[in-house]
């Protein structure tokens, strides 16, 4: 593993702290961009800007202190994690407030807690600490488990990124020809949930994906204006604080959910491209770290992390694009909003004690 | 079972299947973020275009300017109609921090009343918050001065101008200028099939009556364009280009304030109507109808008491009596079938009929009056216009007959629209064989020929019509039409003038003809029995004219008429055309006064006032020496 050493002293320093030094770059220009793209995007609110700095100031030091834990704890708290947050979904359930359309958040008296957010890294953890139990490739009773341990708080928060665990069954190397039927199988249940799972809100999100010029005014208006934006950013853009469909505001959400739109109407598809090239690289640099790990259990959870991230980030830029229904997934590190970037930087914290562990062993 | 397991795991293949694993799930990464970045690629730069066009079409907003609506001014370049600012008490809601204060205040301040309030209320819920609602509008300069003395204790609240129309002249011009209002939905209407909505899309008011009415299209302009940039609630954020309207014409009228000023003093307190034009060019130079309003009433939306009081008003404010008043023009056109019967040749200038006071048709027992019971003896066609002899216009209309009658007298444009510039115009009716049985399904008989004779008998005219049959007269048949328009005023107040309209002309067969009967229309004015002598005695100008007393009651056949006895509004009326100077003429009066008595008596000395206003300031040859040497000839123009 020398062959990664240049520059000895600092990765030496680095490494005593727990911190990925590549990891870490890529997290801080993504850090940045995002704070310009927001100080645009919110309209020069300058008390927006100073919150957002705070989060992300905190998450960091989420991120850092996370890193610095010995992974057996992690090992050691996924089974009790997962077995809370389960608990406190189901306490959500029945106790929720209502907000936005679905019953997320837990009042716990002094604060509001989203139960979803720790059932993120909760269900990875579990499922990377069950099948890593046994030998990889999986079998199809593990799958079984596995799968069984995703789906459960996936229907009980309704919200797909939860369902992050499946990438540690599929990097566990679940074998080729069940995927493509377990894909067969979800294809056989997507009426069923039409019919019978999902909420009239998501259905409206799905009506409205697949022809939003029927209600421009109505729920079609947000992804209209949305592509309208990204459409005249052109190949260089509006110009930083040029966008006309941010600044004027026509564009709705634009410093949460649909703040691509606003990056893509000022910094065209070049900025775009730049964009991405980023986040590819942070999340190669996981998929990195966590071939390197020396156990299954870092190797799975690791991967999950880095896959979700991903997931992220997709889902986001192909929701504003059109691609996708809107669903209200933020664009990590970039959009306005709090708990989901804490749980973001948590699971970075992860990585970097796999990173660091790692090297920290094989020396 | 699981504990052998993991104890005999081979971590390096292991190892290598994540790898694989993760490999592949980095491709699918790249693969997935490239059809999102595919997805970017067509929006951004294969549709770009259209997507910024659409994201200007968002945010530019295209702003209708309404150009400044023309000016009028009469033929001395009086200011006739202008544009005055309007003031109004605005109110920006989301610039008052406390609104009910600002208004519990302001109320205190201007004396706003509940109706004001609650106006404002049901306004305010259906405005945008950066849009001014308005709380009182005409505001006068007290209420402007006291305001803006107070105006720093109001922020948010402001006074706003608007251009409006103003007649400073009031009454006098009405049935002339006509006025401007709010245009409503009708006017719409006709706006949208005109294809003109979108000129009108800033404009406020729209001509409603009269010359701002007729002349619209000259007195509107075109409309200007103010691109702005705004936001998602329609905010103007700045501007970004105008195209500046083009602003109506000012125009001329060929009407005389002064004369229409004088006209107006002279009949006021009678129902009537004066018409003078400029003989050579048919231009109208006075054109009054009596009883008047205020056109300004209108401009801001009359009140329904108000306006039912003028719909409701026995006098009849709101006809212009001047172009559609229908009068039977009674023997002020004697000269007219005096000339027709000589062109026919159905009598010459020297044929006398002996009258007694009684006409009469064969084997018929009616009896057809003189006005003098008496009659007149012996009199030729020259006499019996002088004299205003019925008997020998009896004579003459049977000889003529109604078919004759008809057909030359609507050449003289009875029965017709003259085409002045007004929409307010009847054509009156010049009774035929044809209109009889349309009318009445009745054949026309005899005995309704007669009284053709003295313009009676289903025979009516417009004052309009009128003075415009006796300037084809005076011009020998040449026929202008009466305009009221005179020209565009430039910006160096110099005057282009609109060319003159005319219809065809009548052909006359012997100009002799026509100066038997005009020299005639001077013996009226001058001759030794003349029925405008009285009226016209000793004036500086040599004129002439002739009078007409309509009878709106027929009276029985062995009665007197006797005016004190017979109901107010049945009274007759008074007519009179004239013209002057008699050698070249200039100016044509024609008056009508209802239910006043005689024309002798009562129209003929209003066309005199009108006529010594007109020539107040000119002097004149002596009018022996005039009239020595114009006996047998007239001015031709």
């Amino acid at each position: 593993m020398k062959r990664t050493t240049i520059n000895p002293n600092k990765i030496s320093f680095l490494q005593r702290i727990h911190i990925d030094g590549w990891l870490l770059v890529g997290l801080l220009v993504l850090s940045c961009v995002g704070l310009f793209t927001l100080y645009s995007a919110s309209g020069q609110d300058m008390e927006q800007m100073e919150r957002q700095f705070i989060r992300l100031g905190f998450s960091f030091i989420v991120m850092f202190g996370l890193a610095q834990a010995p992974l057996g704890v992690f090992r050691f708290f996924s089974t009790y994690a997962y077995g809370a947050g389960l608990l406190m979904l189901i306490a959500v359930l029945l106790f929720g407030d209502m907000g936005k359309g679905a019953q997320r958040w837990l009042d716990l008296g002094f604060i509001r807690f989203q139960p979803s957010e720790l059932m993120k890294l909760a269900v990875p953890m579990m499922v990377a600490w069950y099948i890593s139990k046994f030998t990889m490739p999986p079998r199809t009773t593990h799958i079984i488990v596995g799968f069984g341990l995703v789906v459960v708080p996936t229907i009980l928060i309704a919200k797909l990124i939860a369902s992050s665990g499946i990438f540690a069954i599929f990097l566990a190397g679940m074998s080729w020809r069940l995927i493509s039927v377990v894909g067969g199988l979800i294809g056989a249940f997507a009426p069923v949930m039409w019919f019978f799972l999902m909420k009239d809100y998501q259905k409206q999100r799905v009506l409205t994906f697949l022809n939003p010029e029927s209600d421009p005014l109505g729920s079609g208006y947000h992804i209209i204006q949305s592509k309208i934006a990204i459409g005249s950013g052109g190949v260089d853009g509006k110009g930083w604080l040029q966008g006309t469909q941010s600044q004027l505001e026509f564009l709705p959400e634009r410093h949460t959910d649909f703040i691509f739109s606003v990056f893509s109407e000022e910094f065209g598809l070049t900025g775009v491209m730049c964009l991405m090239a980023i986040y590819i690289f942070i999340i190669m640099r996981g998929l990195i770290i966590s071939s390197r790990a020396q156990d299954a259990y870092a190797k799975l959870l690791g991967g999950s992390i880095s896959l979700t991230f991903f997931v992220y980030v997709f889902v986001n830029m192909g929701m504003v694009s059109g691609l996708l229904p809107v669903v209200g997934v933020p664009l990590p590190l970039v959009s306005f909003g709090g708990t989901s970037m804490v749980t973001l930087m948590a699971g970075f914290g992860i990585l970097m004690a796999i990173a660091t562990q790692k090297r920290l062993m094989s020396r | 079972m699981q504990r052998k397991r993991q104890a005999i795991r081979d971590h390096s293949a292991e190892a290598n299947l994540f790898a694989r694993r993760a490999t592949i799930a980095f491709i699918i990464v790249v693969a997935m973020l490239g059809i999102v970045l595919n997805n970017l690629y067509s929006l951004q730069v294969t549709q770009f275009e259209d997507y910024q066009t659409r994201s200007n079409g968002n945010r530019i907003k295209v702003l209708p300017v309404a150009p400044n609506r023309g000016l009028i001014y009469d033929r001395n370049g009086v200011l006739l109609a202008e544009n005055r600012p309007v003031f109004s008490l605005e109110v920006i809601p989301e610039q008052v921090d406390d609104i009910d204060q600002t208004l519990a205040d302001l109320t205190e301040l201007m004396g706003i009343t509940n109706d004001e309030l609650e106006r404002f209320q049901s306004a305010l819920k259906g405005t945008r918050r950066f849009k001014p609602v308005a709380l009182r509008t005409q505001l006068s300069e007290e209420e402007v001065a006291l305001f803006s003395a107070s105006k720093h204790k109001f922020p948010g609240v402001q006074i706003e101008a608007r251009l409006a129309r103003h007649y400073p002249y009031k009454e006098t011009l009405t049935h002339a200028l006509g006025y401007v209002a709010r245009i409503n939905k009708r006017d719409l209407q006709k706006l949208v099939e005109a294809g003109q909505e979108d000129n009108y899309a800033a404009t406020h008011d729209i001509g409603k009556l009269g010359i701002e009415k007729y002349h619209e299209e000259l007195l509107h302009g075109k409309v200007g364009y103010q691109q702005v940039e705004v936001n998602n609630q329609g905010r103007i954020i700045r501007v970004l280009s105008v195209e500046p309207p083009t602003p109506g014409k000012d125009i001329v009228l060929n009407l005389d304030l002064e004369l229409q000023l004088e006209a107006q003093r002279i009949i006021e307190g009678m129902r009537g109507a004066v018409v003078v034009t400029d003989v050579k060019t048919g231009g109208v130079l006075a054109l009054y109808s009596n009883p008047s309003y205020d056109p300004n009433l209108f401009v801001h939306g009359i009140s329904s008491k108000n306006y039912s009081a003028l719909l409701n008003s026995p006098d009849r404010p709101l006809i212009n009596r001047a172009t559609q008043g229908q009068y039977p023009p009674a023997s002020t056109i004697k000269p007219h079938l005096g000339f027709v019967g000589l062109e026919e040749g159905i009598i010459t200038k020297d044929y006398t009929i002996n009258d007694t006071g009684r006409y009469q048709l064969p084997n018929v027992s009616h009896v057809w009056r003189d006005w003098r019971r008496w009659g007149h003896g012996k009199v030729n066609v020259s006499k019996a216009i002088e004299v205003s002899c019925d008997t020998y216009y009896y004579e003459l209309a049977y000889k003529l007959g109604i078919d004759k009658i008809s057909e030359s007298m609507y050449e003289f444009g009875f029965g017709d629209f003259t085409g002045i510039d007004l929409y307010e115009e009847s054509d009156a009716n010049m009774p035929s064989r044809g209109w009889k049985r349309a009318r009445f399904n009745q054949p026309w008989y005899i005995g309704d020929t007669i009284p053709v004779g003295i313009g009676q008998s289903y025979w009516t005219t417009t004052p309009v019509q009128l003075n415009t049959s006796v300037n084809t007269l005076i011009n020998a048949g040449e026929r202008y039409i009466p305009q009221i328009i005179r020209g565009y005023m430039n910006t160096d107040s110099s005057v282009d003038l609109i060319p003159l309209k005319s219809l065809r002309p009548i052909e006359i067969k012997n100009r002799n003809n026509l100066n038997v009967v005009l020299n005639a229309m001077r013996d009226v004015v001058s001759g030794e029995e003349g029925g405008a002598r009285h009226a016209f005695a000793d004036t500086p100008y040599d004129s002439a004219g002739k009078t007409g007393t309509a009878q709106l009651f027929t009276v029985g056949q062995n009665e007197k008429y006797d005016a004190t006895k017979i109901d107010e509004r049945l009274r007759d009326n008074a007519m009179y055309v004239g013209f002057a100077p008699f050698n070249d003429p200039e100016i044509s009066v024609t008056v009508v006064l209802e239910n006043v008595g005689g024309g002798s008596k009562n129209a003929a000395p209003v066309a005199r006032q009108i006529m010594d206003f007109y020539f107040r300031d000119r002097v004149f040859e002596t009018a022996e020496a005039d009239s020595a040497n114009t006996d047998n000839e007239l001015g031709t123009n």
